[in-house]
Order: structure tokens, then C-alpha cells, then sequence
């Protein structure tokens, strides 16, 4: 008996491609501690490296003695950056334009820097050794304070730059000054305040913050001294980009590096740069000729490695009474810490700040931002968001929110006022955007109702009246817009390499398929979801596509995964190259059926001859003919490369709306609810994007109610352990509730926009707005983050808030 | 540096090892005995990514020393499947999506594992109580709670199926 012949609907449910909530293929693994991340490759012979770093943030390193630590058993090699310096690796250059030192030269420029290395035959004796090296410093004056910095009697932080008036972007005006970037234009911002019936100003700050993903950084560095061959496993998220770097830094071709992207134990921007430890684990491997393994500790981590945010932002809206926004101004102090080591598309230092105007129509905008040395490690990379949009939606939204306090007006109706409609997309905005595509009242009034907006305001101002009222209640409300899928390369690209990125796909004879990315998953299930893509536009079930990423020996070239650039970027270069094999697919139909390509209609998985259902080629029918009998004139074999330069930036949105209620005897805060609708384009992985999204609110939450990397007037650190650092956990998180709207972004093959990194971008403002509010009727308009009891019972007692 | 012979039964089996006396047992387990299911996320205590279960308590093994195990049974994320089947918790995590880049999964896993034997049928604040030593910085915890719950759920039913 012939099985029963599926419907075209089974068929599709079969091929677990978009839109189901397919369950992630990485999971196997990792359930059963068979995942492979940095630190559980173990090679033959591989020795240990740990690194010496400085306890003072600014100083001149008079002497270092290696005597007692090389007399130490098992102990190597230690070397500093005089041993580095015949090589000329003991500086290296940033992705922002600057150079970094590998090993101190001289001086060191912040706490816990690199100042030498030690290689042993265990990770035992190497913290032993490290301890024997000893290093003498004459301590200089630490400057903390960016504004500090760039007083005129300042100290001079970088030495190697004095002199030099012209750095990586423009002019420089002071020791201490990295560039002055603007966007927008000056005179129309200033002319609209001019006239301008309303304006406000509120100067903020967005606190420095760690990304600390739970596995910190580390690399085996594998030189093989006969073949001239370099292989290293590394905690990166752009693993093409270290292979260009290595090969340019060390001189060995780039056809002989490999760089390996493991698992990765969660990325969020802080292994997108090339820090000290790879680079010197390298150096080790090429100079003894052994595998070297360095993995940092957790201290390691957040001291030294990539930080993000750090802005100090004046921003200013200027309105009409009934609150229709006329101009925005906004001025940066960004610290960028010892070297400016940013990981932005070349040409733009501040990233896309510039997205600053938001979900609004705002006819005239300017903004400027001026990056500043001080004695903190570098950094100033994406946590979690696409290059300082985190940044620029906390300050427009912020701003917005202030205006709405001045004018008394609601800030819902402001928002409504103000948005840009959904007829003005393509909208251009006055920082020079192109916005895709967007429907944000919709969206708004889909939360409103959702949550019963009137009914919570009805009970807060309530609960204003009761003086018996034991909590303050604040309601928050952000309605953002993000900029990500960098991105074009006439405007983006990173050490002069185009944001692009890629993918191949090969179809084996028996129909299944492997297809290999430039980006690299750290969490994200892109085994899963890039299968789904392809299941879709080809018709091979999700089951039989084996997804690879990360090794560059076999990946295409790309440009890694950050800025949540993965679906917008490499998910338009998948459905590209399907679409090279789905053309391909259609010759080799119609030449099988006798047909002429134009009497074919694909349907879910085969093509058809029109008007007769009978007679079909699936793509596992063609894919066999394409290696057994292809058409005369065609190549044989079923595969293609796309390489996708996107022709624009892709534009998410999303309405978040948090209450909180607010002790006020202690300051304790409790989120009460946080509900977030999330516009991201077409979905690929419903499931799959809901876990992002409980992720990158627990991220957001994190900044927004404790994290901080407080310093003292030394530069010492105070926090840089998870004891001190804010991770929250299963306990002080909320119960999130997620909400959705489609809005497909007309220019991306599949109309996908990206996800990972809109709730982290999202609901830090929202949690201020909530915060703030819950103070308003006091005439209250900003309070900085972080929002710890502490910090808020403090704003009670000066307000003279009574139990 | 001084070396101890310590015997323990690992996953069910006996083993003898020398271990240098300053040897974590995190480290003993993922270099000397090469599984790496648990991880190191912190040395400290904090993120719980290196709990493993010994003599019927979770613990991290970041800061307890391998020579503290002789004469333990001591059982990592390894030993979680028994005769090819997974465990229930292992099902429920991939089910409910309760990891994304799996680096905290072994011992969440682990903790998991040990908490529904303390208290099989938890609400999800004991829950969130019960698994709050260990971090987790993918997955907002949401579906981690979901999944134990679902987890409590099966091994509840395997048990009314032996009974
Ligand atoms: S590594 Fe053991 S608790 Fe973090
Ligand atoms: S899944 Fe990444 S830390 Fe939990």
C-alpha cells in the first residue's frame, strides 16, 4: 500500500523551516557537557600561560625581575615587552585606529594591565611563577575623570602620542583627546531652539558596565614549526578578522593561520576585540614551538577586557507647547579608557550613536562626541547592542520622558505625537538614516491595551494621594528603535574590510545539505535557526542541513556576529545563495520533466508542472540528477556562494512598559511586570526568539538596577569579582511577558530584521523611565543608573519621602 | 608538591588517582580525568558553572579540593544519562529551551538534578530560591524555571509508573 500522499501544508510542517519553533540541534551536546569551548581543548605537549599585570593605574615600570620566577620548576619562558619589541609586537593596533600595548612598554596605563607573561607546564605553576616576577613601579597621577582629563594642566596619559595633533578621526585638541565626531547638522539644531516656545536639558550618565559573559576569554595558540602553520582555538566572535590581524601582525601568510571560534560561552560584545592574551599566547607558541594555553580568570575579565558604555551625555529637546518635537541637540564626553580600542566600523568612532533622534519625527538634529583617555582598561564595545545604540536610546527616550514632565503631558500621548507614521517609511531621518520600515503606533496601542495603561495610572495616582501608602508606584514606558545589520560596506567596514557577510551551501547527491557562515553563534542557535532559513527557500527538511560556523579554514570569509548583524547580514547571504541553487534546481527540473523553465510552480518542496500535480521533481530528486545526469551546458553539482553586502541598515523596534513599585522605609525596588513587544520582521524561530529576549532583559535589568565598575582616586577598581559585580540571579529576575508585531523590512531577502540585542537596548531605559516616575510627582525628572536600593533610598531621603 | 592517592567512585565507577594535594577538583575532573562538562565561570563560588553532585549534595568544585573526595561518590553532568537515556532534566532543558550557549547548562543541570530530590513538587519560587547559586547569563532564567517544573513533572510520573 502507497503511504498516504501529504498535503502541501504537512509537507511544509515537515521541513521545519521558518516559523516554527523548532528545537535547538546545539542542545545535545551541551545537555550531556559535550559542548567544546576554548578551555577544554587539551593538545599534546601544551604548555600554560598566565599573565603578570599591573596593581597601579598609572606608572613608570623601573624594573622587572623574571630571575626568581624562571628558577621556579616547570617555568618556560617569561617574557615582557622588551622581549616583544625585536618582533615589534609589543604595541598592536586597535579596531578603532589607535594602538594598544601588548605588554607594557615603559608605563602602565591602567590597573591589572598586561606587564609580562609566563608560560609553565601547568596552570598551577604558571599563578606560582607570576607571583615571582617582580616589578617595580614609580607611580604617576591617575586621572579617573574624563571631564579631569581634559583639564588643561592634566597629566599626559599617552606619552607615545605626544606631539601628534592629528589621530585616527581628525583633529586633536588636547593630550588626552581621541577625536570629536558630529553627525547631524549644527545650524538647523540651533536655529530650531532659537524659535523654539520649550526646551529642556538634562545631563546624564551611563555608567561603565562589563558584558561578562559567563566564560571569560582565552585562546590555545598551536604554531607548528615544520608546516609554518598557525592554529588557534579562540574565544572570538569574529574569527576572520583575528586571522587578518595575526596574519598582518606576525607576519605569517593568512593562508597559513587558522582561527578556531569554539562553542562560546556567551559573547556580548566582549570577544569581538584582540586582547594581549591572544596575542602573546601566539607569540609563546611560535618562540617555543608548543601548543600555549591562556585562560583568563574572572577578575582578568572584568578588569581588563572590553567594557561598554561610559558616556556622559548632555542632551536637549526643543518643542512646541503641545509637545511636538522641533530640534535635538546632544553633546558626549565618552571615556574610552587608556587606548581607544572601540570595535565600531572604521569611520564611525561614536558607532551609530546617531540614531539618537529614535522613533520620532524630528526635523533637526545635530550631535557631537568627544572620546577621552583616562587611566581604565579600553574598551567601549557593543554590549549587547549594535555600536552605542544602547547608548542613544537611553538618551533620547530619557529626554523624551523630561519633556513630557515639563509640558505635563502623558508619555504615551507624547510618544504618539511624535512618532514617525507609518506612511513617512522609507523615512529620512536629520541625522541622515534611511528607517525601513515601522509601525509604532500600532505597536504602542497593542501594549497599551495589553496591560490596561489607564487603569495602572487610575492606581498610581491613587496610591500618590494615600500618604499611608507604603510603595512609591512608577510606571516606564520606551518606544525604540534600533540600527543594526552593519552593514553596508560604501559605509561600514572594519579595518578596511566591508561588512559583508557570507555563506556557501552545498547539497549532497541524497538531498541533505551543509552550509558554512562567516559569523560565529555564542547562544544564539544559528545551527538551528540558519537551517531553517534554507528549509525553506529549498524545500530540505531543517533535519538533514548541517550548519558550521567559526573555523576559518572552512567558513567563507565574514565579518563575525555582534551588532546583531547574524539574521540581518548572513541570513540575507543564506537565502541568496538558496536562491543561486533554487535557479540552478529549476533548470535541472524542467530538463528531468521536458518542460520549459516557465511551466514549473515551486511548491514547498518540489517544482510542478502547472496544472498537473502528478507530475513534480522534489529538490532530493534534483539534487541527485544535478551530480548523475545534469542538462547539457550546466555544470554538475548542486552548491553556491553568496557574499551579501546589505544595501542598507535593517531598523527593529519595540514597546517595553515595566511597573515598579518601590519600598519606601528601605529603597528595595520590585518589578512588578515588564511587557515587551518586540517588532523584528519577519520570525524565524519563535521560540528561539522569545529566550533571546528573556535574556536581554535579564541583561538590562542587570545595567540598569546594579551594574557599575566603580573606581576609586587611585584608578583602583572596586568590583571586579562576581561578588561585587551585579549578575542577577533565578531570584531578583522578573517574570517577563513578550508581545509581538510584523513588520518585514522591505530591502532583506526575508524580511528579517534581528532580535538578540533589541530587549537589552530596550528595557534599560524603561527601567529608568519606571524609576524616575515613580519619584515624578516630586518634580523629579532623572535619576542615574544603577538603581540599587542603596542609590534609590538615598533619593528618598533627599527627597523627604516619609514612611 | 606533595601527591595524594584518593579513590572515589566517579559516574558509577571506582577510580584511584594521584592528584597533587592543591589540586581543585574542578580541575582534577577537567584535566585529569577529561570531563569538561564542568566549567569554570568565576573560582569563586558565585556562578555555580562547575556544580557536581557528591555523596547527595550539590557542590561547586571550583573550591573544593579533589583530595577532600577520597571515599566519595561524586557524579558530573557525565554521569547524568544512565544506559544511553537521558535524564529527565537533561529532556526538560532541551524541551523548554533552557540553555542557548550552554556554558552554565551542566550545572544548572546538576543543580537541578539534586534540588527536585530535595523537593520534588517545588513552586516556582522555590524554584528560583533552589537555583539561585548558580548564573545564568543567556537565558533571563524564565525557561530554566520551566523546565524544572517540567522535569519535576516527569520524574513525578516515572515514579507513580514504578510504584
Ligand atoms: S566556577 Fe565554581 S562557582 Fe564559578
Ligand atoms: S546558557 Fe549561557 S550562561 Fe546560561
Amino acid at each position: 500500500m502507497n503511504a498516504p500522499v501529504k498535503t502541501p501544508e504537512e509537507r511544509k510542517a515537515d521541513l521545519q523551516g521558518m516559523g516554527d519553533s523548532r528545537l535547538r540541534k546545539e542542545d545535545a551536546r551541551f545537555i550531556q557537557g559535550k559542548g567544546q569551548y576554548c578551555d577544554d581543548i587539551k593538545l599534546p605537549g601544551m604548555l600554560h600561560m598566565d599573565i603578570v599585570r599591573s596593581p597601579v593605574a598609572h606608572g613608570r615600570i623601573k624594573r622587572i625581575n623574571k630571575e626568581e620566577a624562571l628558577a621556579i620548576p616547570g617555568v618556560h619562558a617569561v617574557l615582557t615587552a622588551d622581549d616583544l619589541k625585536p618582533l615589534n609586537l609589543h604595541w598592536m593596533p586597535t579596531l578603532a585606529g589607535d594602538v594598544a600595548a601588548v605588554l607594557a612598554d615603559e608605563k602602565v596605563h591602567f590597573q591589572m594591565q598586561e606587564v609580562a607573561i609566563v608560560i609553565a607546564d601547568d596552570r598551577y605553576i604558571a599563578a606560582d611563577a607570576i607571583e615571582a616576577v617582580e616589578v617595580e613601579y614609580e607611580e604617576l597621577p591617575v586621572v579617573i575623570d574624563p571631564y579631569a582629563a581634559l583639564e588643561p594642566d592634566a597629566p599626559v596619559l599617552r606619552e607615545d602620542l605626544q606631539g601628534k595633533t592629528e589621530g585616527a578621526h581628525g583633529p586633536r585638541d588636547h593630550h588626552n583627546h581621541i577625536f570629536t565626531w558630529e553627525a547631524g547638522d549644527k545650524t538647523a539644531a540651533d536655529a530650531a531652539f532659537d524659535h523654539a516656545p520649550v526646551t529642556v536639558s538634562q545631563h546624564m550618565h551611563y555608567p561603565r558596565v562589563h558584558p561578562c559573559p559567563l566564560e571569560t576569554c582565552g585562546c590555545v595558540a598551536s604554531f607548528d614549526p615544520i608546516k609554518g602553520e598557525l592554529t588557534t582555538w579562540m574565544t572570538s566572535q569574529a574569527p576572520h578578522v583575528v586571522r587578518t590581524v595575526v596574519s598582518m601582525l606576525s607576519g605569517v601568510p593568512e593562508s597559513k593561520v587558522r582561527i578556531i571560534s569554539p562553542d562560546i560561552g556567551g559573547g556580548f560584545g566582549n570577544k569581538v576585540g584582540i586582547y594581549p592574551g591572544y596575542v602573546c599566547a601566539i607569540v609563546a607558541s611560535i618562540v617555543l614551538g608548543r601548543p600555549v594555553k591562556w585562560s583568563e580568570d574572572r577578575v582578568e575579565n572584568i578588569s581588563s577586557t572590553a567594557f561598554a558604555r561610559d558616556y556622559h551625555m548632555d542632551g536637549h529637546l526643543a518643542a512646541t507647547e503641545d509637545g511636538k518635537i522641533l530640534g535635538l541637540k546632544v553633546d558626549v564626553i565618552a571615556d574610552h579608557g587608556a587606548f581607544d580600542a572601540c570595535a565600531d566600523p572604521t569611520k564611525f568612532p561614536a558607532g551609530l550613536f546617531h540614531i539618537c533622534s529614535g522613533s520620532y519625527d524630528i526635523p533637526a538634529a545635530h550631535c557631537s562626541v568627544k572620546g577621552v583617555y583616562t587611566n581604565k582598561a579600553p574598551g567601549g564595545v557593543a554590549y549587547r547592542c549594535s555600536f552605542r545604540v544602547t547608548e542613544a536610546v537611553y538618551l533620547i527616550e530619557r529626554m523624551v520622558d523630561v519633556l513630557a514632565q515639563k509640558l505635563n503631558m502623558d508619555k504615551a500621548e507624547i510618544r504618539r505625537k511624535n512618532f514617525i507614521r507609518k506612511d513617512q517609511f522609507p523615512y529620512n531621518s536629520a541625522f541622515g538614516f534611511e528607517y525601513d520600515s515601522g509601525d509604532y503606533h500600532t505597536a504602542l496601542e497593542k501594549v497599551l491595551d495589553a496591560v490596561d495603561y489607564k487603569a495602572l495610572r487610575a492606581e498610581q495616582e491613587q496610591k500618590r494621594a494615600d500618604p499611608n501608602c507604603p510603595t512609591l508606584m512608577g510606571i516606564g514606558l520606551v518606544t525604540f528603535t534600533e540600527v543594526v545589520g552593519a552593514g553596508p560596506s560604501k559605509t561600514c567596514d572594519i579595518l578596511g574590510v566591508g561588512m559583508f557577510d557570507s555563506c556557501e551551501i552545498r547539497i549532497h547527491p541524497t538531498g541533505s545539505a551543509i552550509a558554512r557562515m562567516g559569523t560565529i553563534t555564542q547562544g544564539q542557535g544559528h545551527q538551528t535557526t540558519y537551517a531553517q532559513i534554507i528549509a525553506s527557500e529549498l524545500g530540505i527538511p531543517s533535519e538533514v542541513i548541517q550548519v558550521e560556523e567559526g573555523d576559518t579554514s572552512t567558513a567563507p570569509y565574514g565579518l563575525g556576529t555582534y551588532g546583531s548583524r547574524s539574521t540581518p547580514v548572513a541570513g540575507a547571504a543564506i537565502a541568496m545563495a538558496a536562491r543561486k541553487i533554487h535557479a540552478k534546481a529549476k533548470k535541472i527540473a524542467a530538463h528531468l520533466l521536458e518542460v520549459s523553465e516557465a511551466d514549473l510552480d515551486w511548491e514547498v518542496d518540489r517544482f510542478k508542472v502547472r496544472g498537473n500535480d502528478e507530475q513534480f521533481k522534489t529538490m532530493a530528486d534534483i539534487a541527485f540528477a544535478a551530480y548523475q545526469q545534469p542538462p547539457e551546458g550546466l555544470e554538475p553539482g548542486l552548491e553556491a556562494v553568496h557574499y551579501y553586502d546589505p544595501p542598507n541598515f535593517t531598523y527593529p523596534f519595540g514597546i517595553y512598559l515595566c511597573v515598579v513599585d518601590i519600598d519606601k522605609g528601605t529603597g528595595e525596588s520590585s518589578i512588578r511586570r515588564f511587557y515587551a513587544l518586540d517588532d523584528c520582521g519577519t520570525r524565524i524561530n519563535p521560540m528561539i526568539i522569545d529566550g533571546q529576549i528573556h535574556g536581554g532583559l535579564t541583561e538590562g535589568f542587570a545595567v540598569a538596577m546594579g551594574q557599575q565598575m566603580p573606581f576609586d582616586e587611585q584608578g583602583n577598581l572596586l568590583g571586579n569579582t562576581l561578588m561585587d559585580y551585579f549578575l542577577p540571579t533565578a531570584v531578583e529576575t522578573p517574570t517577563w511577558e513578550t508581545d509581538y508585531t510584523v513588520t518585514p523590512s522591505p530591502h532583506h531577502p526575508i524580511g528579517a530584521k534581528g532580535v538578540a540585542e533589541s530587549p537589552h537596548v530596550g528595557s534599560i531605559p524603561t527601567f529608568t523611565s519606571a524609576v524616575v516616575d515613580a519619584f515624578a510627582h516630586l518634580g523629579v525628572t532623572h535619576i542615574d543608573m544603577p538603581h540599587t536600593s542603596y542609590r534609590i533610598w538615598k533619593k528618598l531621603k533627599e527627597e523627604g519621602v516619609q514612611l | 608538591m606533595a601527591k595524594q592517592i584518593v579513590k572515589m567512585t566517579l559516574n558509577g565507577q571506582q577510580i584511584e588517582q594521584l592528584v597533587d594535594s592543591r589540586t581543585l577538583l574542578v580541575h582534577f575532573l577537567r584535566e585529569q580525568m577529561n570531563l569538561t562538562g564542568a566549567h569554570i565561570g568565576c573560582e569563586t563560588s558565585h556562578c555555580g558553572a562547575c556544580t557536581v553532585d557528591i555523596d547527595g549534595e550539590s557542590v561547586k568544585a571550583c573550591t573544593h579540593l579533589a583530595v577532600q573526595c577520597d571515599g566519595s561518590d561524586v557524579k558530573t553532568v557525565e554521569g547524568l544519562a544512565e544506559a544511553g537515556a537521558l535524564h529527565a532534566v537533561q529532556e526538560a532543558f532541551y524541551e523548554e529551551h533552557g540553555l542557548q550557549c550552554g556554558f552554565c547548562t551542566p550545572g544548572m543541570l546538576m543543580r537541578s538534578y539534586r534540588f527536585l530530590q530535595e523537593n520534588p513538587n517545588p513552586t516556582e519560587d522555590e524554584i528560583r530560591l533552589g537555583l539561585s547559586g548558580n548564573l545564568c547569563r543567556c537565558t533571563g532564567y524564565q525557561n530554566i524555571v520551566k523546565a524544572v517544573q517540567s522535569a519535576a513533572i516527569k520524574l513525578q510520573q516515572k515514579e507513580s509508573a514504578t510504584a
